[in-house]
């Protein structure tokens, strides 16, 4: 696939995630490649690590109080931390997963690992550069990073 | 151990549902977005082994099964599972968006495929299908 159809893919799947899980369109800004640094996190983030056909990682970031609301919606009434890491790697492996429709079944997906803080190293394959795909939903802001080699 | 919510299966109805999933918020919600009044929640587990241990002790006779799992993932589950019990059905509820997974699910034993994320309505419609597909 080229990478603009690659990168749709993503996108359809943030689209669609959002539309049917909390029933509320989320949009896409334009997604750029973080040349220079290191993308920047948000509260909690969901990392899948993608082996098989392609290698790297895809990871959703999201601040505490979207999650919150996310959770809200999915009519939860736990907004715990555990339910808070349980979503941003739900969402993650979901968006991952989905992927697979397009990039075959040989994009292998891990269970997801979550991370939470903004200052906490992700290791990036070092061969890749990450695309930036900016999530706007509400009044927040999230960000889906897709790094494959 | 998650704990079960109905260890006499005395008062259940005709068919009892157990919920696979690693994730608690899914868990949950498949829990709470059951509307079918034939179908009784009787527990939920995390991954594969735990799945085997309450399918003892409860007897399901519908199961959701996630695919992608610590300790056992999905298709090991079903595939043992079919094993024990031929009758149980099984809604494969996962991520996981291509034919070829789905596929190897149906091969291995399982009902049907639904993919995350999900409607309730697309829930209940799957759910629905196999209660009819188990009293057909």
């Amino acid at each position: 696939m080229a990478h603009e159809a690659e990168v749709s893919v993503f996108i359809d799947g943030v689209l669609n995630y959002f539309a049917t899980t909390v029933q509320q369109a989320a949009e896409c800004g334009t997604p750029f490649l973080s040349l220079t640094k290191v993308p920047e996190m948000s509260d909690y983030t969901g990392i899948i690590t993608v082996t098989g056909r392609r290698a790297g990682l895809v990871l959703f970031t999201a601040p505490k109080s979207m999650l919150s609301v996310m959770l809200m919606r999915m009519q939860e009434t736990d907004m715990g931390h555990e339910n808070l890491c349980d979503l941003v790697g739900e969402v993650a492996n979901t968006l991952s997963g989905n992927a697979r429709r397009d990039f075959g079944h040989q994009f292998s997906i891990s269970v997801p690992q979550v991370i939470t803080g903004r200052e906490e190293p992700i290791p990036y394959p070092s061969n890749t550069r990450p695309i930036v795909i900016p999530i706007g939903w509400r009044n927040y802001h999230a960000r889906l990073i897709v790094c494959l080699n | 151990m998650l704990p079960e919510i109905a260890p006499n299966l005395g008062f259940l109805g005709p068919h009892r549902l157990m919920v696979v999933d690693d994730s608690n918020i899914i868990r949950r919600r498949i829990e709470r977005a059951n509307e079918l009044g034939e179908l009784e929640f009787v527990g939920a587990a995390r991954n594969g082994v735990e799945a085997l241990a309450m399918h003892e002790r409860l007897h399901p006779t519908i199961v959701t099964m996630d695919l992608t799992m610590p300790e056992m993932d999905g298709v090991e589950c079903v595939r043992k599972l079919v094993a024990r019990d031929p009758n149980i059905l099984i809604l494969v509820i996962s991520a996981l968006a291509d034919k070829v997974t789905a596929m190897e699910a149906i091969e291995n034993g399982a009902s049907g495929f639904l993919c995350k994320p999900f409607t309730d309505r697309q829930l209940n419609d799957a759910l629905g299908k196999l209660i009819r597909r188990a009293e057909s």
